[in-house]
């Protein structure tokens, strides 16, 4: 089953471009054919002369990054985009949500669901559709919600998954609170589960572990890409019965977003380090369960600095309600978590470290609130890589600093003008 | 991509507005090799023949330029007009652009905005919907003018106010040069601040600028130089005051001073014309920098000022021109950011700079900048790949910053002194349809906004308290 992207506004089509190189690469390796295949029906479908064309749509209301992002594609000459599977303005939406969710998302709104339509039709059977946007502009945060509004209406049985891309907390645009509570908001509503990846973990990241010394945003893009790549490439899962599952986006969110009142995820990927030095590193898969559990607990988004003293209370099956209260300060309560491995040796790994009850909320059962993914093909060169997707308390702390500071900025009265 | 349409009016704006032609000529001469009209180009030239277009090269031979500014002309007196139409720069205007007048406007600003300003309104409405015509999509207006005399305060303001009439949906970017206080115009505070009342009121963003500041920076760069600390080679004729590698040869007084103003508006527009990893379009920039409508005021500061021959740049050096760039000696007008409040910052740096310079450099300078309380995180990042000629590297940071207030109320008291004493006030009376009020309504217009930034100031260092939250119905 195949998943549609849409690229919306600048960061949409940067980091969709990386993430679809990623996943060609990753597909293209040779090893397993049934994963190669599988990825590739997933996220491609082939031209006429054979070539991969991405099952994207890019959409932005200035023309220079959707140019960019598909001459780069071209470049690679493995994959390109669909020569007309994008839409562009000449103006772009000044960083106001307003205009892009009021304005240019009705003006176009045709042209652009049209373009959806096509690529859904190209699919033999739909897995899900996935908008990709930053929150902080105009198009992406604006226009993105409104198309995201729109493809619900089309498409009420599908799963839509929105991948957001926050902005630094120490300001990208100024009125970038004010753009990502709107989306936010507005998206609770709309989307099946919203995967969300901080500009400020990515950029520690490629600093602290990449030991990149100038960061580009393309460097960001592609940590971000990285990721993503290792939730989305093809994976086995307790309900896909030894082949690799044709449900991926339904899975993640029966699997993730158990209540409608909580959709918000984040992904942590380990190993992560500079690529000269991968080859000459060992993993092993207790250690890395080890070290990802504790990244968990600790809310930890990285592998470094992670505080190993918060621990999780023991828990009395019958005294549920008194540990809630025990938890310590440092402590991140998870509602469901999804562990996706991929790598060498796989089958043996034993994951039990996950599944203590004492790591979750006490109101789902250990069976709904832990799901686990394997994939014996190894991930964008790492021999074994584990990727968690949680559904946690993790983003809380942004997220609340976001919302004060838009509440701050609109209490004293201002900006509101230019809406 | 948009266009946007640069309207010159009178002497001053008119020769930097030649400036901002030839520097944007090779600017774009020196991205696009090939001399083949190209998207980037079509912002601010429209082509005439599409099979032939070629930019003129500086060591190459001169050859015919086949593309058209999007510009409007405008002056009372023809002497800068006609320099500009004799010198290289002819061919890349079309005589319907231009509107001239014989006599000027003899340094009044109500013979500019009120007896010209009528005269000539159809003309001038006719000239600027033509420009607008050509264009596929106009996004922003440039008025260039100075505020200290007849035309390009008078009749530029009145441009203005047509422009908001006609075009209320396209952005109006006003570049200012303020008079500095040793002005030889003997009215410029009057024109200055009657024309301040219709920025404020009309305008989307000011770019004010003085002639003082401009000099400053002059005189440091050629010293630099000139002198320069041993082991270390100052590139000479910097390309922020020179104008070298564009098409007129030798350069002219106030040369050096109006290039600076023209690479400030290029580097304005640079993220609009060239491509880069964080866009940062025109529109963005009154959405982000103006919380009020009238308080648009925004102070810009380029570095850096100079390259040096040494072309790797170590990250130290970077970081320098971040520190510059919130430096009083950099700013375009007298003020000092640092020491007042900012309500907002733009950093629109070009060339090789990456986002963790970007970042790294905000996080170490924020905590010496004081922000509004209610926007502590005011800033507003722009990364455009392509660096302007002749360094590697470059930043252009707009404040909107309470440091313009000491500007203003040097203005206001310099017309103080002159309107106690009534002078030289029947000169502008005389004029049709002007009248005591406007001036006691321009002067009540500059106190208020004085008082604005006034309040805001007095918030500063002062912690504020966060407001309360809603509250969720259980």
């Amino acid at each position: 089953m195949s998943v549609v992207t849409v690229q919306l506004g600048q960061c949409g089509n940067q980091v969709g471009q990386e993430l679809f190189d990623i996943i060609c690469s990753d597909a293209q390796e040779g090893q397993r054919k049934a994963y190669s295949e599988s990825s590739r029906e997933r996220f491609f479908h082939q031209s006429a002369q054979g070539d991969l064309v991405a099952r994207a749509v890019l959409i932005d209301m200035e023309p220079k990054v959707i140019n960019h992002s598909m001459t780069k594609a071209a470049m690679s000459g493995r994959w390109t985009y669909g020569h007309t599977s994008h839409f562009g303005q000449k103006q772009g939406s000044g960083n106001n949500w307003a205009n892009g969710y009021c304005v240019h998302g009705p003006r176009h709104r045709e042209a652009m669901e049209e373009l959806v339509r096509r690529e859904v039709e190209r699919c033999d059977r739909l897995a899900g559709i996935m908008a990709m946007m930053s929150v902080a502009g105009g198009t992406g945060s604006g226009v993105g919600t409104y198309v995201t509004q729109c493809l619900r209406d089309i498409y009420p049985n599908s799963f839509i998954l929105n991948h957001l891309t926050w902005p630094y907390g120490t300001g990208e645009v100024i009125v970038q609170n004010y753009n990502s509570v709107l989306t936010l908001a507005h998206l609770y509503r709309l989307s099946d589960a919203i995967l969300v990846h901080e500009n400020d973990t990515v950029h520690k990241i490629c600093s602290q572990l990449l030991n990149i010394k100038h960061i580009s945003f393309s460097d960001i893009n592609r940590v971000i890409a990285h990721q993503l790549g290792s939730v989305l490439q093809p994976a086995l899962t307790p309900d896909s019965h030894g082949v690799y599952s044709r449900n991926p986006l339904g899975e993640l969110v029966s699997s993730l977003a158990c209540h409608p009142e909580y959709k918000l995820l984040s992904v942590c990927t380990i190993p992560q380090m500079a690529s000269a030095s991968i080859a000459y590193s060992t993993f092993s898969w207790p250690g890395l369960l080890k070290h990802l559990r504790q990244m968990l607990i600790s809310n930890t988004k990285m592998e470094e600095g992670i505080d190993w003293q918060v621990r999780p209370p023991s828990v009395h099956p019958a005294a549920a309600e008194r540990t809630r209260s025990l938890k310590g300060p440092g402590f991140n309560t998870s509602l469901a978590n999804l562990l996706i491995l991929r790598g060498k040796d796989v089958y043996s790994t034993e994951t039990d470290g996950f599944q203590d009850p004492a790591l979750y909320t006490s109101w789902l059962s250990l069976k709904e609130a832990f799901n686990l993914w394997k994939s014996p093909v190894p991930f964008n060169k790492y021999e074994k890589s584990a990727t968690l997707v949680s559904n946690s308390q993790a983003l809380l702390r942004p997220l609340d600093n976001m919302v004060g500071k838009a509440w701050n900025m609109f209490a004293s009265r201002k900006t509101k003008h230019k809406g | 991509m948009t266009q946007s349409v640069v309207v010159q009016v009178g002497q001053c704006g008119n020769q930097v507005g030649c400036r901002f032609w030839d520097l944007a000529l090779r600017e774009h001469a020196h991205v696009n090799k090939k001399g083949v009209y190209d998207e980037a180009l079509s912002s601010f030239f429209r082509n005439v023949d599409s099979r032939r277009t070629t930019i003129r090269v500086a060591s190459q031979p001169l050859k015919r330029i086949f593309c058209y500014t999007q510009a409007v002309l405008v002056d009372m007196e023809e002497g800068v007009v006609n320099e500009i139409l004799q010198g290289p720069l002819r061919e890349v205007f079309d005589s319907t652009q231009l509107l001239t007048d014989v006599s000027g406007s003899g340094n009044n600003w109500a013979v500019g905005h009120l007896t010209y300003g009528s005269a000539y309104r159809e003309q001038i409405v006719d000239k600027l919907r033509r420009a607008a015509e050509h264009c596929d999509c106009l996004q922003c207006f440039f008025l260039i003018h100075s505020m200290g005399g007849g035309t390009g305060s008078g009749l530029g303001t009145r441009v203005l106010s047509l422009l908001e009439e006609e075009f209320p949906d396209v952005c109006r970017i006003v570049t200012s040069i303020y008079p500095s206080a040793e002005d030889d115009v003997i009215t410029s505070p009057y024109n200055s601040v009657l024309a301040m009342r219709e920025l404020t009121e009309h305008a989307d963003c000011v770019l004010p600028v003085d002639n003082q500041s401009l000099v400053d920076i002059v005189n440091k760069i050629k010293h630099m130089s000139q002198g320069g600390k041993p082991g270390s080679v100052i590139k000479r004729d910097s390309a922020i005051i020179s104008g070298q590698g564009g098409l007129s040869g030798a350069e002219k007084p106030f040369d050096a001073m109006n290039n600076i103003v023209a690479n400030l508006l290029l580097n304005i527009t640079s993220s609009a014309r060239f491509e880069g990893s964080l866009n940062m379009d025109l529109n963005e920039i009154a959405m982000n920098l103006v919380p009020f409508p009238r308080l648009h005021y925004l102070v810009p500061s380029l570095t850096p000022l100079y390259t040096l021959a040494d072309v790797n740049v170590p990250t130290r050096r970077l970081d320098q021109m971040f520190s510059d760039a919130f430096s009083k000696d950099h700013q375009l007008i007298r003020a000092d950011p640092k020491h007042s409040l900012y309500l907002a910052c733009a950093l629109m740096v070009r060339g090789n700079v990456q986002v963790s310079d970007l970042r790294r450099n905000i996080e170490r300078l924020k905590p010496s900048l004081p922000f509004v309380s209610w926007s502590q995180e005011g800033w507003k990042t722009g990364l455009c790949s392509v660096p302007p000629v002749g360094h590697s590297h470059s930043l252009l940071a707009l404040a909107n910053n309470t440091c313009v207030k000491p500007t203003f109320i040097d203005l206001r008291d310099r017309f103080n002194k002159l309107y106690r004493k009534k002078a030289h006030l029947h000169h502008y009376l005389h004029v049709e349809g002007m009248e005591q009020s406007c001036f006691t309504d321009a002067m009540a217009s500059l106190s208020s906004l004085i008082e604005e930034y006034h309040h805001l100031d007095a918030t500063k260092g002062r912690l504020m308290p966060d407001a309360p939250r809603l509250t969720i119905a259980t």
